[in-house]
């Protein structure tokens, strides 16, 4: 099935991440349906749409914190739900929330979080020198301000190894500098093969990027 | 790989715990207080009170056990590392494990521990100590295990209010039964042994089953 799949889609092997038909259902609603997308390395995909038009939604489908009912993913040409272990080792998320603890610091964070991650040889403090974090690391979370706290969260970029990265909202509450540096981050893990799904309402003009806009939420109940 | 999940969830919850000491003061504190009221409220006479002290201390140590579980989950699902857990590639069931295993060394260890002293309030006779705290202490992990079921289940909810006891006590009521059953026994000069091993198994087979519904539970209530 999966072969034939990629004989349609005619660059065979080039496409890593293919998203084929996802949709997703609340109470008998469509949020968003039918959603076909192909994606190869050094590619990024910017998701746009509505407040409320499913974005977080989908990147979750994607990232497999929601259950995919209909439509499926393909990950190197096989189902996701088959090879679930090493897609999701090749996966970073970053959701809406930070996902730190607030009683542990940055740095205690970023360690615990490496200890379940495969992760490269740049070492934590260097990853919150590239955040602006590094007079902060050791401060517990919960004092660090909302910006702060994406920082903390972002420095995983640094740290990572994984090949997509699905990000959700990553410029919310960062300021102006370091979105710039951001955007360079994402550029230099395209070029490094790597591929990015973000929802974002800032306007990147990345080369290689795809955008998907999904529609305006159904009002009608 | 299944233990890197397991050792890191055990790590962190523990020294969360040890960072936030209130929420591990508070159900011994219910115990504490409670124990000392009844003699207070009911009769301070040593021979009414020794009829009663295994299913009071037994009682208490389950509602104790009870009101912590609320916070299972509660705080990882809202800052958003539950989401990061559960993609993780791990399996998923070690991690819940840990937290489980975490709960109970917070709380029912403790309980556990302490019940004896308490014991001591309610004039327990001396022969209850040792059985009490060994149920207790077998007891107190199947409720953390079982409870993780409904703390899962009923984590999306803001509140939740009775209904995670609802949910919870049919099966938090033969982990009971057989607990103060077992320090009744033992006052009475009868071997313990076989309610404990009934223990044993409630044990064994909620460790098997009980984490595993926790990790259903939780990827439903991630949902939201």
């Amino acid at each position: 099935m999966s072969d034939t799949v990629n004989f349609l889609n005619n660059s065979s092997f080039s496409k890593i991440l293919i998203l084929e038909d996802l949709s997703f259902q609340r109470n008998e609603n469509f949020l968003f349906s039918n959603i076909n997308v192909s994606l190869s390395s050094g590619e990024i995909l910017q998701i746009l749409g509505h407040n409320g038009s499913g974005k977080t939604t989908l990147l979750k489908l994607i990232v497999s914190a929601l259950n995919l009912e209909l439509g499926k993913i393909l990950w190197q040409g096989k189902n996701v739900k088959n090879i679930r272990e090493s897609y999701l080792e090749n996966l970073l998320f970053l959701g809406h929330k930070p996902g730190l603890k607030g009683l542990l610091s940055a740095e205690e964070n970023l360690t615990w979080w490496r200890s379940l991650n495969k992760t490269n040889s740049i070492t934590n403090s260097a990853a919150f020198k590239h955040v602006g974090l590094n007079s902060n690391k050791d401060e517990p979370c919960c004092y660090l301000s909302a910006g702060q706290l994406r920082r903390a969260a972002l420095a995983r970029l640094y740290v990572s190894n994984a090949k997509l990265w699905v990000l959700d909202e990553p410029f919310a509450s960062i300021d102006k500098q370091f979105s710039i540096e951001l955007k360079a981050l994402l550029i230099s893990h395209l070029d490094n093969g790597g591929i990015v799904l973000l929802s974002t309402h800032q306007n990147l003009e990345i080369k290689n990027m795809k955008y998907i806009s999904l529609p305006y939420p159904d009002k009608v109940c | 790989m299944s233990n890197v999940g397991f050792l890191a969830i055990l790590r962190r919850d523990l020294l969360l715990a040890i960072r936030y000491r209130g929420d591990l003061a508070n159900p011994l504190i219910f115990f504490f207080v409670v124990i000392a009221l009844i003699p207070l409220g009911l009769t301070p006479e040593s021979r009414e009170l020794s009829e009663i002290a295994s299913g009071m201390l037994w009682i208490m140590a389950l509602l104790a056990s009870l009101l912590s579980l609320d916070g299972l989950f509660k705080d990882d699902f809202n800052d958003g590392t539950l989401e990061q857990i559960i993609i993780l590639p791990q399996p998923l069931y070690f991690m819940i494990l840990a937290k489980i295993i975490v709960h109970w060394m917070v709380t029912g260890l403790p309980l556990s521990l302490l019940a004896p002293i308490l014991g001591m309030m309610l004039s327990l006779p001396e022969s209850g100590y040792l059985p009490l705290t060994f149920s207790l202490l077998i007891g107190t992990a199947t409720l953390s295990l079982l409870g993780s079921i409904g703390a899962a289940l009923t984590l999306p909810l803001n509140r939740e209010g009775l209904l995670l006891p609802l949910i919870i006590m049919p099966f938090y009521m033969p982990v009971l039964i057989f607990g103060s059953g077992t320090v009744e026994l033992a006052i009475d000069g009868f071997s313990i042994m076989s309610p404990l091993a009934i223990m044993g198994s409630f044990l064994a087979l909620s460790l098997l089953i009980s984490p595993y519904v926790t990790a259903c539970a939780l990827r439903l209530s991630v949902q939201g």
